[in-house]
């Protein structure tokens, strides 16, 4: 094994040759022979029941094979889309899960639900044709603001008051008890703005019917091919799973919006054999800023209670979080039990006690985004940590330092159980990296430029590796959260990987076989991997939440074990010697203390000829799976340091440095580990500085193309100074924690709190705009004059 | 439908068309290269540029009729994997893609910088000029990197 390729060492991603030379294959990519288009008529109203749907003239224009609607949906008996997550409310009755069918029947409940679909020879025939259906709308009223939920009129008959659940974290009296012994309460309250993801790709599915097998075929842009097949097989009622095959061939970036079971691929897949040929839907731009699901969209008041030392006593939060018209798939879970239980940070803080209302509003459906709670959690603890630090005069490191969490294992008060950290090496060399002691003089220097110079901590953790099947279970998933991998090594010799996770920018086709071909010492050109397709590979819970090295490399290793425990068998007969004394070292199995010996190669041929194997012994082959379920989440944790320079006359914020330093446990390959950083961080900042999803009081997306929507582009963004720091996780065979959302997390505290610095006020929303900064600087030159 | 020839890669294409038929449709559904792919339909993500007599275009936004006689050069134009062009060599070797549908768009438009711009870019400049160019992914900081690397290699 090359030191070049093993494990640890920067390769160049094998997966890269494609994507540069235009040979990717995504959805979009794929055409089937016959195919024809769909388009989706959307409602253009955020809340209307649908008093009359005349389809006629659609019908017979030109090129239409059909047009279906929620109608047909109930003929064929289609099920409607679900929620996985079953939340309960403080008196124990469970959440209210509004129906949710893939076209409308009755009711529209936010601009861009789906009405009708028409299916033409041509994308451009369907789209003309959706013109032809008339919709006879009642229009009701919008429910945009969460604070008027309450009141408004019901979205959904089970929710009278638009209340999907009323639901708790946390011990309340010892809460109560902590901030009624505190001599200092900082207050705090926060919106965490609503994103749209924008994975660059957008999504894409073809269904297939195939008359003569009856096996459906989904090509789609899904971070989970698996989970997707077992919703539309279970509860969707689409085929059962023996006759439903999905792909998920390349994907272009999901960040979460792809985990998610959608209408559209519900209804290309169902109406594939409706019209008797495959149908095909891509979205445009303005399709995704509609209808992909959204993420963050919190409004939360918060409380810390500190003793006369600045140690802090207690965390008292109340958070609206925005579920939009209808329950995504992951959608109940991300406010509550991936958001309450990171509610500790680093810190160690003996009482917490969160609320969280979770609200119907007419508008899309929010769920799970890079982070998923977790950015959440960690910009409310890293905004009143900063406010504390600077209420009680401490500098902000110092404050942090005193209050970090230093031994392991440990329990918060909030189900979580770190099982290792250092958190102090981290801001040690974060500060470092950051030339901390020197800011005072850089802030000065920018002032005699008329400029303002702040700098801002995020001190984040994220709960990663999601997650253990009975811990998940017993908080309210429907399914467990393990990973399947399976090793077939092919009589030359070389492997095939095929795993659960999927891969839409990770690069794991590089680092699976990194590892694998590591521990079998072998080459990492002798190792492929494959992934997303249920026909392919048995099972998978997917990639989302930083799991794909914590849980989906562990089951891979797992099946590497047994790979080499078969391996032994094979080479005990090969070279007539006994199991107990094969030993595997550096690919070759030798007969200890001799110097007999195979290597992995020619073991793999003897496993696949087995003309000594006796018949009975043992079975011919070389091919191990394995399942791996996770103990405990892991903890990946770290210290980012923004610093920014306002100019007060434009409002313009520039981030003149970044420093990341991250403890992601044992790494396999950092060039990729730096690149999730980096990706992260920027989407972090994009929350912000530059993105904000807004619906006007008609329920009405403003910002629906990248024109209205401020994405983050190359000259709005630093280069990124990384550090790593390695205390390896404890509770996989690894030693991984996790690096895929971190950025995302640390960011937006960090610049947040960098520019609530240099205007010297709180009063700083996201995103903190030019003009949102430019009226902070004015209200803190106003209180400057006053005093 | 209008007749439509143009120069694709080095080779001669006629085809029959809607009119209203956009350059990256054409590339795409009639010709198959589909390299070049559509991130926004709004001119704004760069994931279409392609090169059309020698300038880089967002092709999501133009007419392939607009483009009759014209000499276009997509992402499967400049290389193989067997002989990469030095700027899909340096997107490599800096890890400056991760799902790579941004990534055609990109090389494309980093080639049409160096064109424009010379072989010593400085990171502000490269940053600026990727301005028309959206990536979800990377964070920009490895594009920047391979961009300036393969500027040079391209001498």
């Amino acid at each position: 094994m090359s030191a070049k390729t093993g494990v640890g060492a920067p390769v160049l991603r094998k997966e890269d040759f494609r994507f540069i030379t235009g040979k990717g294959q995504y959805t979009d990519d794929i055409n089937r022979q016959d195919q024809a288009y769909a388009y989706f008529l959307r409602s253009p109203h955020a809340h209307a029941t649908i008093k009359k749907l005349d389809i006629s003239a659609a019908k017979s224009a030109p090129g239409v094979l059909g047009v279906l609607t929620g109608d047909d949906l109930a003929a064929d008996k289609i099920g409607g889309l679900i929620c996985g997550w079953m939340i309960h409310n403080k008196d124990g009755s469970p959440m209210k899960a509004g129906a949710h069918p893939a076209l409308a029947q009755g009711k529209v409940r936010y601009v861009g639900d789906h009405v009708a679909v028409v299916i033409a020879d041509t994308y451009a025939q369907a789209k003309d044709a959706a013109e032809k259906i008339i919709v006879d709308y009642q229009v009701l009223p919008a429910v945009v603001d969460m604070n008027k939920a309450k009141g408004s009129v019901a979205i959904h008959d089970v929710a009278p008051d638009n209340m999907v659940y009323d639901w708790h974290l946390g011990d309340k009296a010892a809460t109560d008890a902590a901030f009624a012994k505190a001599k200092h309460v900082t207050k705090i309250d926060v919106v965490n703005n609503r994103l749209i993801p924008n994975a660059m790709e957008p999504r894409a599915a073809i269904g297939d019917f195939d008359s003569g097998t009856g096996v459906y075929t989904l090509y789609t842009t899904s971070q989970n091919p698996h989970v997707a097949r077992l919703v539309l097989s279970a509860f969707v009622g689409i085929a059962p799973e023996h006759k439903l095959r999905v792909i998920a061939p390349d994907v272009g970036g999901g960040f979460g919006s792809k985990i998610f079971i959608y209408a559209e691929e519900t209804v290309c897949v169902w109406a594939s054999k409706k019209v008797g040929r495959p149908v095909k839907w891509t979205a445009d731009r303005t399709e995704a800023f509609l209808s992909d699901a959204h993420g963050r969209d919190h409004i939360t008041h918060a409380e810390l209670a500190l003793d006369d030392k600045g140690k802090i006593l207690g965390f008292r939060v109340h958070t609206k979080a925005n579920l939009g018209a209808y329950l995504s798939t992951f959608s109940s879970c991300v406010p509550t039990y991936l958001y309450a239980p990171l509610l500790s940070g680093q810190y160690d803080i003996p009482a917490i006690y969160a609320e969280v209302e979770g609200i119907y509003t007419t508008t899309a459906p929010v769920d799970a985004y890079r982070g998923a709670g977790r950015p959440e959690a960690t910009f409310l603890v890293e905004r009143i940590i900063e406010k504390a630090a600077r209420e009680t005069g401490t500098d902000p490191a110092l404050f942090r330092r005193k209050n970090f969490i230093k031994s392991f294992p440990h329990q918060t008060p909030v189900i979580m159980a770190y099982d290792t950290g250092n958190y102090t090496a981290s801001l040690d060399l974060a500060l470092e990296m950051a030339d901390y002691k020197n800011f005072g003089k850089r802030k000065k220097d920018s002032a005699k430029n008329g400029k303002l110079r702040g700098i801002g901590f995020s001190a984040y953790i994220e709960a990663c590796g999601i997650a253990p099947s009975a811990a998940v279970g017993s908080l309210g998933a429907g399914v467990g959260l393990w990973e399947s991998a399976e090793i077939r090594v092919n009589p030359v010799g070389t492997v095939e990987v095929l795993t659960g996770s999927h891969s839409h920018g990770q690069g794991h086709e590089t680092t699976f076989a990194q590892l694998v071909a590591d521990r079998l010492g072998i080459d990492i050109e002798s190792v492929s991997v494959v992934h997303g397709d249920t026909d392919k590979v048995q099972f998978g819970m997917g990639t989302y939440g930083s799991r794909s090295g914590a849980v989906g490399m562990s089951a891979i290793v797992k099946a590497v074990d047994k790979v080499i425990a078969k391996g032994k068998k094979v080479a005990a007969y090969a070279l007539e010697a006994a199991e107990k004394d094969i030993e595997f070292k550096d690919g070759r199995f030798n007969v200890a203390g001799t110097d007999k010996s195979l290597a992995f190669g020619e073991v793999a041929l003897q496993a696949y000829i087995a003309h000594k194997f006796n018949g009975q012994d043992l079975e011919p082959g070389l091919k191990e799976g394995a399942f791996y379920d996770p103990t405990n989440f892991t903890f990946p944790s770290g210290v980012h340091i923004c610093e920014v320079e306002i100019d007060p006359e434009t409002g313009v914020t520039d981030i003149v440095k970044w420093t990341a330093v991250d403890d992601f446990g044992n790494i396999i390959n950092p060039m990729i580990v730096e690149g999730q950083v980096h990706g992260g961080i920027a989407q972090g900042v994009g929350q912000a500085l530059l993105e904000g999803a807004h619906y006007n009081a008609d329920g009405q997306l403003v910002t629906a193309s990248y024109m209205d929507y401020t994405m983050p582009r190359a000259d709005d963004l630093p280069s990124f100074d990384i550090g790593i720091t390695t205390t390896p996780c404890t509770t996989n065979p690894l030693g991984i924690k996790g690096c895929g959302e971190a950025g995302a997390i640390a960011a937006p505290p960090a610049v947040i709190n960098a520019i609530t610095d240099a205007v010297g006020h709180e009063d700083v929303p996201m995103p903190a705009t030019p003009l949102a900064v430019w009226h902070a600087c004015q209200k803190g030159a106003r209180k400057l004059a006053a005093e | 439908m209008a007749s439509v020839t143009m120069t694709v890669n080095g080779k001669q294409v006629t085809a029959n068309v809607d009119p209203r038929t956009l350059l990256a449709q054409f590339l795409r559904d009639n010709l198959h290269l589909t390299g070049t792919h559509v991130g926004c339909d709004t001119s704004q993500c760069g994931a279409c540029v392609v090169h059309v007599d020698g300038r880089a275009i967002k092709s999501c936004t133009t007419l392939a009729l607009s483009c009759d006689g014209a000499s276009v050069t997509t992402i499967e134009g400049i290389g193989t994997p067997d002989n990469l062009h030095p700027m899909q060599a340096a997107f490599r070797e800096n890890h400056g893609l991760q799902c790579g549908f941004c990534t055609p768009g990109m090389i494309m438009s980093a080639i049409d910088i160096v064109n424009r711009k010379g072989h010593a870019l400085d990171e502000h400049t490269i940053r600026e000029e990727l301005e028309g160019n959206i990536c979800r992914c990377t964070g920009y900081h490895n594009i920047v990197k391979a961009v300036a690397q393969g500027a040079a290699a391209m001498k």
